[in-house]
């Protein structure tokens, strides 16, 4: 019964009266989605894939000609590509690491039965909900030197924030850390919340001091969806354009995605800037493979 | 080993009383069974003398020593749950080194691997050792936790229903395996289950608990032959002991709305000072025999074949009795037949209070 609720459709609806039959409604509801991917993601990036081998610019209307790798070629031997990829990696790192170190410790504060945790954890989850670019103008009025509101708690006077090339990118870093650590936090919670409370019932039994129960229960039960919580920052923080664009423009804090849109959309070289975004999208797709092999150990373990 | 006194002990849960007013007395190296129903304050009592719950009210001792202030890790018990509790992604080995490992107590290596050894080869999981606890058979996990509770040597164990989610085969054979352990390590048991059977095969000592309190504590032959109120005579036995409501006239028991008689055993103390007064009276279904000159006749209601003895329901007039006959015993639904019981198997209570007329003295 259930199922044929399911795949037929019932007869004295509204819709089988005007002819519908549930193919019918099933590609009405399918084929636009299908085309608008293949329109915009799809045909862009087979499209732009074709760019790359090219010294196309979008500026100009001279015809592109056909140059094989060597955008690739070039891209590779560019200390500055180099160099920007550094920044991103010392970026995803710090980010990754701090959303991690402050969202599983915030979820393990609120594991316990608190008054309004509910409220608490809601609250917790806003930052994550604004926009980028609103959270990017906020913080650049926090960290201003000389009226904004961190400066001032902290008293650290005209401490510059934003404007010294060594502290920026840390800046930067410690916005996306504010901004989803939450995110984290939800994850990890829904993994402490499913460990068992006899495990630590055991543990208690057992003599097992607090580090060692942390260490030999709670982490190796929370550490999968830990892993999901990695990947996913991984991939985004990689990504990360806005919060550093709007947030500062030091050279110390171009990211690749920023030297991307620099090399597309300032020096229009349409091309090499395809060339670079493959680059960019093996080595995303590159370290999620490493990561979900990773995760796949630890849940077989 | 210990000797365990709880004292008044009453534990509420919000406006829920769990356990109000609990004395138990566990002596040294016994097996005491604590069994009741779901809801009765077993666990809630284990829990407590664990040290996992603080009692709201009154007094646990260990060996004579107020442990009201000690944790868990402190009292130096073994605790093994209904849900093997074993920790995850960790090996048979490694699950049994872990109270060994902890920091508070940490042993030399050789003496963990004896020690893990030797667990493991009384219940028979040397096989097992290196294999993940998520392979493992029902059975086998259960084994691994009550090995996880053996290779500590603790004071007390503490097992919470570790059977009960075995199937039936697994449960016999552990449940000797579990007695045959305890005598050979000679500890103190405190053993909680809602099933009978196990409360009588296992237990040296078995505590009837209703409604967070215990209602009777004894061997298990003084429980079964000697209930010291209804409760405890319906809900120890399969089947239960037979209650029938009655009077007690000239030394025979008279059913009052049924109106059949049989006798009793005369003369005993109680037996008179209950003359006249509403009784029921509790027989055991083993203690109902059928004869063809037998005093009472009744009909055949229900035939249950157990093979080894059939389970009669007979009824006369409204009010039916269990009895158990051999299997051989050849009977069909609604024949008539003659019945007579054991008049010194009798056991007559009081019909107001429930109470065994024996115990009220």
């Amino acid at each position: 019964m259930a199922t044929s609720m399911i795949t037929t459709l019932d007869q004295s609806s509204r819709a089988a009266a005007r002819g519908f039959s549930d193919i019918s409604i099933r590609n009405l509801f399918i084929i636009p989605t299908i085309l608008f991917l293949i329109v915009f993601n799809i045909f862009p990036l087979i499209y732009s894939l074709g760019y790359s081998f090219t010294d196309f610019r979008a500026s100009t209307n001279a015809p592109a000609n056909f140059v094989g790798l060597k955008n690739y070629r070039d891209l590779l031997n560019d200390p500055y590509v180099w160099s920007n990829f550094a920044i991103t990696a010392k970026y995803v790192i710090i980010s990754v690491a701090g959303q991690l170190f402050v969202g599983f410790g915030v979820a393990m504060l609120l594991n316990r039965d608190i008054p309004l945790k509910g409220l608490l954890t809601t609250l917790l989850l806003l930052p994550m909900m604004l926009s980028m670019a609103v959270v990017g103008l906020f913080w650049k009025l926090l960290y201003d030197p000389s009226f904004g509101i961190i400066n001032y708690a902290l008293g650290l006077g005209t401490f510059e924030w934003l404007a010294d090339p060594k502290m920026a990118l840390y800046a930067v870093a410690l916005t996306d850390i504010w901004m989803w650590s939450p995110f984290v936090m939800l994850l990890s919670l829904a993994g402490l919340s499913a460990v068992p409370k006899h495990l630590y019932e055991a543990a208690a039994i057992d003599r097992a001091g607090p580090f060692y129960t942390f260490f030999r229960i709670t982490l190796p039960l929370v550490a999968p969806i830990l892993m999901i919580a990695v990947i996913f920052r991984t991939m985004e923080a990689f990504k990360t354009f806005d919060l550093a664009y709007i947030l500062t423009s030091q050279p110390t804090t171009e990211l690749i995605s920023i030297r991307l849109y620099k090399m597309a959309f300032q020096e229009w070289q349409t091309g090499r800037s395809c060339a670079l975004a493959y680059i960019v999208l093996i080595m995303v797709l590159a370290i999620t493979n490493i990561y979900v092999k990773y995760l796949n150990k630890v849940k077989e373990r | 080993m210990a000797h365990i006194q709880l004292k008044n002990i009453s534990k509420t849960f919000g406006n829920h009383t769990a356990l109000s007013g609990l004395d138990l007395d566990i002596a040294d190296g016994e097996f005491f069974v604590l069994l009741g129903e779901t809801g009765a304050g077993k666990t809630t009592t284990l829990r407590l003398v664990a040290g996992l719950e603080k009692p709201t009210q009154g007094r646990v001792f260990i060996d004579g020593v107020d442990v009201a202030d000690w944790g868990a890790a402190e009292r130096d018990v073994a605790l093994v749950l209904q849900q093997y509790s074993l920790y995850p992604r960790y090996t048979v080995r490694e699950n049994l080194e872990f109270p060994l490992k902890s920091k508070l107590r940490r042993l030399p290596d050789a003496e963990i691997k004896d020690r893990v050894a030797r667990a493991a080869k009384t219940l028979r999981i040397e096989h097992l050792l290196d294999r993940k606890t998520d392979r493992l058979s029902g059975g086998e996990m259960q084994r691994v936790s009550i090995g996880r509770a053996i290779v500590r040597k603790p004071r007390v164990f503490l097992m919470d229903e570790p059977l009960s989610a075995l199937d039936a085969k697994l449960r016999e054979a552990l449940r000797t395996e579990l007695k045959n352990l305890q005598i050979q390590l000679g500890a103190t048991f405190l053993f909680v289950t809602h099933d009978q059977i196990e409360a009588m095969s296992m237990g040296d000592k078995v505590g009837v608990l209703n409604h967070g309190r215990i209602v009777q504590s004894g061997t298990p032959h003084e429980i079964y032959s000697n209930p010291r109120d209804t409760y405890v005579a319906s809900f120890v036995g399969s089947p239960p002991m037979n209650l029938i409501d009655g009077k007690l006239v000239g030394g025979r028991a008279v059913m009052a709305p049924t109106a059949f008689e049989l006798p009793l055993a005369g003369g005993t103390k109680a037996g008179v000072a209950a003359e006249g007064r509403p009784l029921v009276f509790g027989i055991r279904p083993e203690d109902v025999h059928l004869e063809s000159g037998a005093p009472v006749e009744a009909r055949v209601h229900d035939v249950e074949n157990h093979g080894v003895e059939k389970i009669l329901t007979l009824r006369v007039g409204d009010a039916t009795l269990r009895a158990t006959v051999p299997a051989r015993t050849d009977v069909a639904i609604e024949q008539a037949v003659r019945f007579a019981w054991n008049p010194d198997k009798v056991v007559l209570f009081d019909k107001g209070s429930g109470i065994n007329l024996r115990h009220a003295g």
